[in-house]
């Protein structure tokens, strides 16, 4: 399709992490701003998405970006009693949690990071994206992701949309 | 069951059917985004995709021009989806939201990417790996953009009363203001009186004019006005709700005595036996446990303090109006509000911890605010500048500022008024003793606005001597209890020792612990210098992140008085929008339950943080209140069957974009 792509492929020396960032509305999404406003340089490893809280994120997301390729995930919320949403973030916790603890089993947990980070702290986003590039470098490519898929259709696409079980599972364990 | 979660619902629904059109408008920002991410290449690779009908690079997309470009495209190209890639949606996305809006589309058929905030700006120098990170935050957003609902705005009633926590000059000026406009307000003070910080100034710079003569009068118009009602030391404990609907809790404390029957005559403070440090004075001098908090307190009540109270009944008997109750308990009351107004002022730095410059530790170091209680003339001394060791006036005294600001130990900020706090107090000791040898010990002056340069000028005329340099060394003498400063001039690049009778601390501004409780009561966000943090800082200085909170005066960074009241007046402005118009708008992104798939499990309920989930028994679903959600989507990810879904932020909205973060697809191709 376009050139010059060559990011994740087979050949281990080029291989960059690759992260996806859940940032949260209100705190972290503005605390990437204020990293941009201020100019703080990091590796273009990461790539954010913006939800309205971090307990927004499902483990089952978690799971299909490292299915579908990323080599570590990052979910960011607001300090533990400044969430918007009174306590949003304290569900993420827990969620997150029992998220990295499922994935123990697979060897994935290190991939798995969870960090306040408030609209003031540019400084630490740019500093935690460093950090966990640097970590993701050392554990290697995510050695679960799926390899190099061929052009597939939207009505494919459809189709592997659907969440694996342990997804499931892992959604299952939140029900107390 | 589970296999719900995630999945794309096959729900062939008219939305599903109509072909996407999506028109993707990349902006180069100036050179901000052009400067280093390619903006034909990205756009070039982004026409590709499936679906995208057209795509276009603006200079400025935000610009008049670079709005009429999207709306003549999707007029051209029947779009029905639009992408911008520009800066961040958290500026921008109302601007292009209204944009779309005005040609037939839903406002939340608009995808925004950030490849500025996110982007360009920190890949600076890494241009061809930021090209391509653009490229895939704006296919991630294309991807996300096909699968966008529309998605109505509701209208929330504003309940057209306000409440103004803190009363100091800004909050009172944002009640003034507010009230003579006809609305209800409700002033929450904690201290005994209203006026803040600015009662304790002995003069104001740069007119040195007298500050209670000037804030007393003020505060005489707050109490008078009948829309104004002061609830002083009283604090706000709880608040919930939302913009037009807030439900406060507020806190008074009790005063043990009845504000109707009490005169503040201050009869009972003259038989009070016990002395304690009077705050008010910055703990110079003494004021006994019941008192007035000072002569033009308002409301003129005393206030009984029952940690250092002995008990005596003293107080009882010399009150004339029996007012005095010593059983009296702390009250509640509750109001409903419609917008709130957070003027919790500041505090000084405190140099008493780290000993700055030996504060603390010799007898003749003082703080700034301590040398407008000695100058003012209801203040400890008489209005006598006077030094702690022996109550002498002091001949030769020395000024230091930035103690406790622009100092990577203490605060990195500069606290903006202290040059001109020195400025002015150095005047006001020359007018009192013209002999007096005085020094400011700077690193830079600052005075930037009105009359602050002349004034700088008058004291140099009055013989003040300005040295820049910061001292490096700070002794007593044992005997004569004068103070010994070593420092460098760096102007002359020489040390100099020199002897002061005196020596005043200019310290800065700092949070002070009202913040923090409102921040958490109100949520709002603090900036790093720990104080409050608007919603922009140059185009919505006064508001902040939750709809119907504004900010005035200290509390969201230093400010000087003018500056404070023109704040307290904006805060008034923005909050008589909501209130005049009687309704707020407020977003559509809430979370929807589908009934078929639900299965009555009610692992949401407890979850929702605003009780806005409710179980209907007579069909065993769970049930939205639209009114109450939030959108925050924490029951959306906790609901084990799919069947909660948070609009604008759905499952298959936010899957097609983790997708599309990974481009092992076109490696393949």
């Amino acid at each position: 399709m376009s050139e010059g792509q060559t990011v994740a492929s087979t050949k281990e020396e080029c291989w960059v992490p690759n992260i996806l960032a859940f940032a949260c509305n209100w705190c972290s999404y503005a605390g990437a701003d204020l990293a941009g406003v201020s100019r703080l340089q990091y590796p273009p490893t990461v790539k954010i998405l913006r939800v309205m809280c971090s307990s927004r994120v499902e483990p089952a997301f978690i799971l299909k970006a490292l299915k579908d390729g990323a080599d570590g995930v990052l979910i960011a919320g607001c300090h533990i009693g400044d969430c918007h949403y009174i306590d949003g973030n304290k569900n993420a916790e827990v969620r997150i949690n029992n998220t990295k603890k499922a994935l123990e089993k697979l060897g994935l947990d290190k991939r798995l990071r969870l960090e306040w980070i408030s609209a003031s702290e540019g400084l630490k986003f740019s500093e935690v994206i460093k950090e966990f590039t640097e970590e993701i470098s050392k554990l290697g490519q995510n050695p679960v992701k799926e390899k190099i898929e061929p052009q597939i259709n939207a009505d494919e696409r459809r189709s592997s949309a659907s969440v694996n079980k342990s997804a499931a599972n892992v959604q299952g364990s939140e029900v107390k | 069951m589970s296999d719900n979660k995630g999945v794309e619902k096959p729900v062939e629904s008219k939305l599903d059917q109509e072909e996407k059109r999506v028109g993707v408008f990349v902006c180069e920002c100036g050179v901000n985004i052009g400067g280093v991410v390619n903006t034909r290449a990205v756009a070039d690779y982004i026409g590709s995709l499936h679906g995208v009908k057209v795509t276009s690079v603006n200079k400025f997309t935000c610009s008049d021009s670079g709005q009429a470009d999207i709306q003549a495209k999707i007029k051209e190209h029947k779009l029905n989806r639009v992408v911008v890639a520009a800066c961040s949606p958290k500026t921008h996305e109302p601007t292009f939201r209204a944009c779309i809006e005005e040609m037939g589309l839903n406002q939340y058929f608009l995808e925004f990417v950030n490849i500025r905030d996110h982007c360009s700006w920190i890949h600076m120098w890494e241009k061809d790996k930021a090209t391509e990170k653009a490229k895939d935050l704006v296919r991630m957003g294309v991807e996300r953009s096909k699968l966008l609902e529309p998605l109505q705005a509701s209208e929330v009633p504003v309940n057209d009363t306000a409440l103004v926590i803190g009363a100091g000059v800004a909050g009172m000026q944002s009640a003034l203001d507010l009230a003579d406009m006809g609305f209800q307000v409700y002033l929450v003070e904690k201290e005994p009186s209203i006026g803040g910080r600015m009662a304790r100034f002995d003069k104001v710079f740069p007119t040195n004019d007298c500050s209670i003569c000037i804030l007393g009068p003020k505060m005489v118009e707050v109490a008078r006005n009948k829309n104004i009602k002061i609830m002083s030391y009283s604090e706000v404990i709880a608040v919930d709700g939302y913009v037009g609907n807030f439900n406060v809790k507020v806190e008074h404390k009790s005063r043990y005595l009845d504000v109707v029957k009490c005169t503040g005559c201050a009869k009972c403070s003259e038989v009070c036996p016990v002395e304690v440090p009077y705050d008010f004075n910055e703990g110079l001098g003494t004021r006994k446990a019941i008192y007035v908090p000072f002569p033009q307190a308002v409301p003129l009540r005393a206030v009984l303090d029952k940690d250092n109270c002995i008990n005596c009944k003293a107080c009882a008997k010399a009150c004339a109006s029996g007012a005095i109750n010593y059983d009296m308990q702390t009250s509640y009351t509750d109001l409903n509000v419609g917008i709130i107004i957070v003027s919790v002022g500041f505090n000084t730095y405190d140099p008493e911890p780290r000993h700055d410059y030996g504060y603390g530790l010799y007898d003749n170091i003082i703080t700034a605010m301590e040398f407008e209680r000695l100058l003012n003339a209801a203040g400890p001394t008489g209005g006598h500048v006077v030094r702690p060791s022996d109550c002498k006036e002091p001949l030769r005294v020395g000024f230091v500022n930035c103690v406790g600001s622009r100092d990577k130990n203490t605060n990195i900020y500069c606290s903006g008024v202290c040059c001109m706090v020195t400025i002015k107090n150095a005047q006001l000791l020359k007018e009192k003793r013209p002999e007096t040898d005085q020094t400011i010990m700077y690193i830079d002056i600052r005075t930037p606005f009105r009359a602050y340069e002349e004034s700088y000028n008058r004291s140099r005329d009055l013989g003040v001597k300005f040295l820049r340099g910061r001292p490096v060394e700070v002794k007593e003498d044992p005997v004569t209890k004068n103070i010994k400063v070593r420092v460098e001039d760096t102007l002359a690049g020489e040390m100099r020792n020199l002897e002061f009778d005196l020596l005043v601390l200019a310290t800065g501004i700092v949070p002070n612990e009202g913040i923090g409780k409102i921040q958490q009561l109100l949520k709002l966000s603090k900036a790093a210098d720990g104080l409050l943090m608007e919603a922009h800082p140059k185009l919505k200085p006064v508001d902040t992140t939750i709809d119907g909170v504004f900010l005035a005066g200290v509390a969201s960074g230093p400010k000087d008085i003018p500056y404070a009241v023109s704040q307290g007046s904006a805060c008034a402005g923005r909050a008589t929008i909501l209130l005049k118009n009687k309704k707020a708008i407020t977003e559509g992104i809430t979370a929807v339950v589908e009934p078929e798939v639900c299965v009555g499990c009610q692992v949401c309920i407890p979850m929702c943080p605003f009780q806005a989930i409710k179980f209907d028994e007579k069909v065993n679903k769970a049930n939205v209140v639209k009114a109450l959600c939030k959108g925050c989507g924490t029951c959306v990810a906790a609901c084990p069957t799919g069947a909660l879904e948070q609009c604008h932020f759905k499952n298959n909205q936010l899957l097609a974009q983790i997708k599309n973060v990974f481009r092992f697809e076109e490696v393949a191709a």
